[in-house]
């Protein structure tokens, strides 16, 4: 961490949204992570993400768990709501808000520990639900806040920063996802902004179960040669398949390139997701062609990232459910509670 | 793009614009520093060393570092530089004398004369006496300080402030010759100096010579002779109606002094538009608020008198109009005007005037018949005679004079132990990590969102009733360590090491002023637009650097860094330091020492 705050003195073009607002009205407290740290180049990127899809601050609501990772909502989008849960226990909390309030922009920010370990069986449950909802993983192969044990994202043979090598199989978040059926799933590089920042836009504007799994390497437990999730190991055995623009809903759309070369696809909410294909073969609307690609370049010991999957039709929990299109949290008494004659009908018709 | 040389001095030192701007390069984010710690005496010291005058010129400098300071690109206004060197000339010690060279204890048997006692002369002897020249100084007038005592009024700048740094060189023990004008440069030379200086000034105001002028000749008197005159206290008051024509700062003077010599409607009237005047902003500023109006587009064309006694000016007026793609002023063709008034002002310019020197010596004369003089070595065409402040190149100001001065004085010095005045030294250069701790540095690096002071001023109805009494009071040092803490330290220099570097962009998330881009290189004109901010002053260097591991550069804008540290504090490798650049320009008596070349060396280098 730093002792000052950063100032509010920024660069004379600062750009303002839509909204009026420049991307550090976006900003929110100084990090107080190791200097260096993956998960603040992840925060820098959701707040050029909410700038850029002109995103009303007060709209987003972040949650998060427990670790580093967890942290992090503190240091973007100040005015934002907010709730920090107990470890491994986010998804549900998300869920919650989600149900009592669906018209916010429900933003989890999670680590690997809090996801993949702990939190587990509540990232599953909430995946296949269809939760509404971007879901980001800050992925370092460790608990870094505890000082660097390996999760379970961690590849088996990666070693330690002491050289303690990892005998368990890894969980890999994004195959997890697409077999949980996930609608919008990617993965990235927290030191890759071009494509994170387009992912990150994507998937908010996503309506369904949007997960992004960011390789995030931790420079105090895990940034050293052996590792699996260091900046250079990732740097090295990083495989984009695709290349990724989003155009937001009002955006005026030019189709000014050559057929066959983008692929476009439009999200429920109108948002386009343009796709430059970089790996020939992908295709990221064939869930179990996605499956079998991701497993045999894990094999490989390919990093692929890049937008993996993606259902723009998606239902989400309260299509499954049906509910009102008030949020249950704005229905009065009265659209809640049913008057006596409503009972005494339903009595009379049990007798 | 190159990588950057920042082992070349001239890198860092354009990144602290003030000291690059000021012309004696005078090291000033050092000096705010100093203040800010109430560490006057030093911070005087600094000043000294460099620009010879800290009290007169925290009062008059016409501050080329302010356009300059980087604070104005930042927010609105820059660092109050000029007036928080007054800070440290009113604060400092009484002692402070005792810190300066003591006349030399051994003579080198070496004369030098320098004619004039203005500033570049005092500068030339400062800076030779110390080191054991014989320097004797001729001026006509009978105190030392040039038309720093006779032009600038007294309510800018008191005699007391003049006479104790004047003071300050003659302990140094010149040889004066007050009072003695020098009439003949072919004789004087024959005296057997073994080195000139000329330092005579622009001394000639321009005359208009407009009809109506010689009947009335009693009101209409040359700016800069009636200046001097109510310095010399030979002239006490001016006619209730003046009216001030020329928009320099020679003009602002003649008019705020004729408000306190008994005139109540003064004008300046300018020939040209209001932008256009010569005049600094605050001195127009000042005037106005004196209740001085400016008119302009009014170009005089006769005096209009009764018996003797003038009674106004008429004017034409005039307005621009492009001609073959230039602007020109001519006459609008509107009706002339007509102002009453019962004296005149001329400040219309100064020149320079060289009866004295004869045409046949063999010096080389310019078109313009000013004597061809060296930018750099201020050497004129006889190898021993040489020029300096307003006497080279034309009036200009008096930290101009001061850095002229330092050049000759390292030129005659140069001469007189045998060596070729082309082969100039280096600036002498320092520079030193100021970490002290993972977020503690040697400076206050948390910049102030404090927008600039004013200068208190004493009531204009004090200031009006006379001459003497100073208008601007000064910052107290609780304003001066306020202001002081607007300086951006730009001094503290942002260096890379990308050895260290892990691009793990930790520095370019946290930069308040999206200072620092990692990309592919490029050539410069493509490169400076797609930075992370684009880099569009194109007189802010990029600082570009390889040999990074996924083969990018590093580019830093240089532009409007705040030098806050924040990228150094957020590297997890040291990759980023903040180091203390300090600059000296070498004077005389230095000049063998070796070009100095900083050496950066991060903190954090295995
Ligand atoms: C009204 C006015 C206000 C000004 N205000 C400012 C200001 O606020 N800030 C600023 O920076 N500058 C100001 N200036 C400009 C500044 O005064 C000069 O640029 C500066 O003094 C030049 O210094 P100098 O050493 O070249 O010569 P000068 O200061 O002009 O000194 C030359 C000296 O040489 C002497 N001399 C001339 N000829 C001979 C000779 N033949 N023999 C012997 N002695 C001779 C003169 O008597 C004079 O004392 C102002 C000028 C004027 C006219
Ligand atoms: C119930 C509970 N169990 C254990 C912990 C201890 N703990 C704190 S953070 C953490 C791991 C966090 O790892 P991850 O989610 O990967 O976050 P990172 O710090 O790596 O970003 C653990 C085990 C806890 N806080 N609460
Ligand atoms: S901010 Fe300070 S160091 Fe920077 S240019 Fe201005 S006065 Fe000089
Ligand atoms: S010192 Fe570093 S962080 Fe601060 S403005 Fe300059 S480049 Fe940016
Ligand atoms: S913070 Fe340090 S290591 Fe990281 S990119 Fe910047 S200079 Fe390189
Ligand atoms: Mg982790």
């Amino acid at each position: 961490m730093t002792y000052i705050a950063k100032p509010p003195l920024h660069h004379p073009s600062l750009e303002k949204n839509a909204l009026g607002f420049t991307r550090r009205d976006y900003e929110g407290r100084i990090s107080t992570l190791c200097a260096g740290c993956g998960h603040d180049s992840i925060s820098a990127a959701i707040i050029q993400a909410c700038f850029e899809i002109d995103l009303a601050p007060h709209r987003l609501a972040k949650f998060s768990g427990i670790g580093c990772s967890s942290k992090t909502p503190d240091y973007f989008v100040s005015p934002a709501h907010g709730f920090n849960a107990v470890h491994g226990r986010m998804p549900s909390v998300l869920t919650g808000a989600n149900i009592a309030s669906k018209d916010l922009i429900y933003l989890g920010v999670s680590g690997d520990g809090d996801s993949a370990s702990i939190g587990l069986g509540q990232f599953a449950h909430a995946v296949r639900r269809g939760v509404n909802m971007t879901y980001i993983v800050e992925n370092n192969g460790v608990y870094g806040l505890t000082k660097g044990q390996f999760s379970a994202t961690s590849d088996k043979g990666s070693k330690a920063k002491k050289g303690a090598e990892n005998k368990d199989s890894p969980i890999d978040l994004v195959m997890l996802a697409l077999q949980l059926g996930a609608t919008y799933v990617g993965r990235s590089f927290s030191g890759d902004k071009t494509q994170l920042v387009p992912l990150i836009k994507g998937a908010l504007h996503h309506k369904g179960a949007a997960i992004i799994d960011v390789l995030s390497p931790c420079v105090a437990f895990n940034n050293h040669v052996g590792s699996t999730k260091s900046f250079d190991y990732v740097r090295e055995h990083n495989e984009a398949v695709n290349r990724l623009d989003v155009i937001s809903p009002r955006a005026p759309i030019r189709a000014e390139y050559a057929p066959g070369e983008l692929k476009e696809v439009v999200q429920h909410d109108g948002s386009t997701l343009r796709l430059r294909k970089i790996e020939e073969e992908y295709d990221p609307s064939d869930r179990n062609a996605a499956l079998g690609y991701l497993a045999r370049k894990a094999t490989e010991g390919e990093i692929v990232t890049g937008l993996l999957y993606v259902d723009p039709a998606a239902h989400d929990l309260h299509d499954s459910l049906n509910t009102v299109d008030t949020p249950l949290n704005k229905l009065r008494d009265v659209d809640l509670i049913p008057p006596v004659s409503a009972l005494e009908k339903i009595n009379s018709g049990l007798r | 793009m190159k990588p950057t040389d920042i082992r070349n001095p001239d890198y860092f030192h354009k990144v602290v614009d003030c000291q690059w701007a000021c012309p004696a390069h005078t090291p000033v984010p050092e000096y705010i520093r100093l203040i800010a710690a109430k560490r006057y005496t030093d911070a005087y010291l600094i000043n000294w060393k460099s620009n010879v005058f800290p009290g007169i010129l925290g009062r008059t400098c016409d501050r080329p570092c302010e356009p300059a300071c980087r604070r104005g690109r930042v927010e609105e206004e820059p660092v109050a530089i000029c007036r928080l060197k007054r800070v440290a000339a009113d604060n400092k010690e009484d002692s402070v004398a005792a810190l300066m060279p003591a006349p030399a204890a051994k003579k080198n048997g070496k004369r030098v004369a320098c004619i004039g006692a203005g500033p570049a002369s005092l500068t030339v002897a400062r800076d030779l006496l110390a080191i054991g020249y014989e320097v004797h100084i001729f001026d006509g007038d009978a105190k030392a300080g040039g038309m720093v005592r006779t032009q600038i009024p007294r309510f800018r700048l008191p005699e007391s402030v003049i006479d104790e740094e004047v003071g300050y060189i003659t302990r140094l023990e010149p040889v004066l010759h007050l009072g003695e004008r020098v009439d003949s440069l072919k004789a004087f030379l024959a005296q057997g100096w073994d080195a000139v200086f000329v330092g005579t000034g622009a001394p000639r105001g321009r005359d208009l010579k407009l009809p109506g002028q010689a009947e009335c000749a009693a009101n209409i008197h040359i700016g800069i002779d009636w200046l001097s005159n109510v310095s010399f206290e030979h002239i006490h008051t001016i006619g209730k109606r003046v009216i001030v024509l020329g928009g320099g700062n020679t003009a602002m003077d003649c008019c705020r002094t004729s408000r306190r010599l008994g005139g109540e409607d003064v004008k300046v009237i300018v020939r040209s538009g209001f932008d256009e005047m010569k005049a600094s902003p605050w001195e127009k500023e000042d005037a106005m608020h004196e209740g001085i109006p400016i008119l302009n587009f009014l170009n005089p064309r006769e005096f209009t008198h009764e018996n003797g006694k003038l009674t106004g000016v008429w004017f034409t007026k005039m307005h621009w109009v492009e001609e073959g793609g230039k602007k020109k002023l001519v006459p609008s063709g509107e009706p002339d005007v007509h102002y009453e008034c019962d004296d005149v002002l001329m400040a219309v310019g100064q020149e320079n005037a060289f009866p004295w020197i004869e045409r046949d010596l063999g010096m080389t004369f310019d078109k313009w018949d000013m004597p061809v003089v060296d930018q750099v070595t201020m050497q004129s065409s006889i190898a021993n005679v040489f020029f300096g402040g307003d006497a080279a190149f034309g009036p200009k100001n008096i930290i101009w004079a001061v850095a002229h001065g330092h050049e000759a004085a390292v030129s005659i010095d140069l001469l007189l132990t045998g060596e070729d005045v082309k082969q100039r030294p280096g600036p002498g250069v320092t520079i030193a990590s100021t970490k002290m701790g993972i977020h503690e540095w040697a400076y206050d690096n948390d910049p102030s969102l404090d927008h600039r002071f004013r200068v208190p001023q004493v009531e204009p109805e004090v200031a009006l009733r006379n001459v003497k009494v100073e208008v601007e009071k000064g910052f107290d040092p609780l304003l001066g360590f306020k202001e002081a803490r607007r300086c951006l330290n730009c001094d503290v220099q942002t260096v890379f090491a990308a050895d260290l570097c892990i691009e793990c962009d930790a520095c370019v998330d946290i930069c308040p002023m999206d200072c620092i881009t990692f990309t592919e290189n490029g050539e410069e004109t493509a490169l400076r637009e797609h930075l992370k901010a684009p880099a569009l002053n194109l007189t802010q260097d990029l600082y570009i650097a390889d040999g990074l591991k996924t083969g990018r550069i590093m580019a830093k804008d240089e532009d409007v860094c705040l030098h806050c540290g924040l990228c150094a504090e957020r590297c997890p490798t040291g990759a980023w330091d903040m180091q203390q650049f300090y600059l000296e320009m070498t004077h005389a008596g230095c000049s063998s020492a070796p070009k100095a070349k900083p050496a950066p060396q991060p903190v954090g280098a295995k």
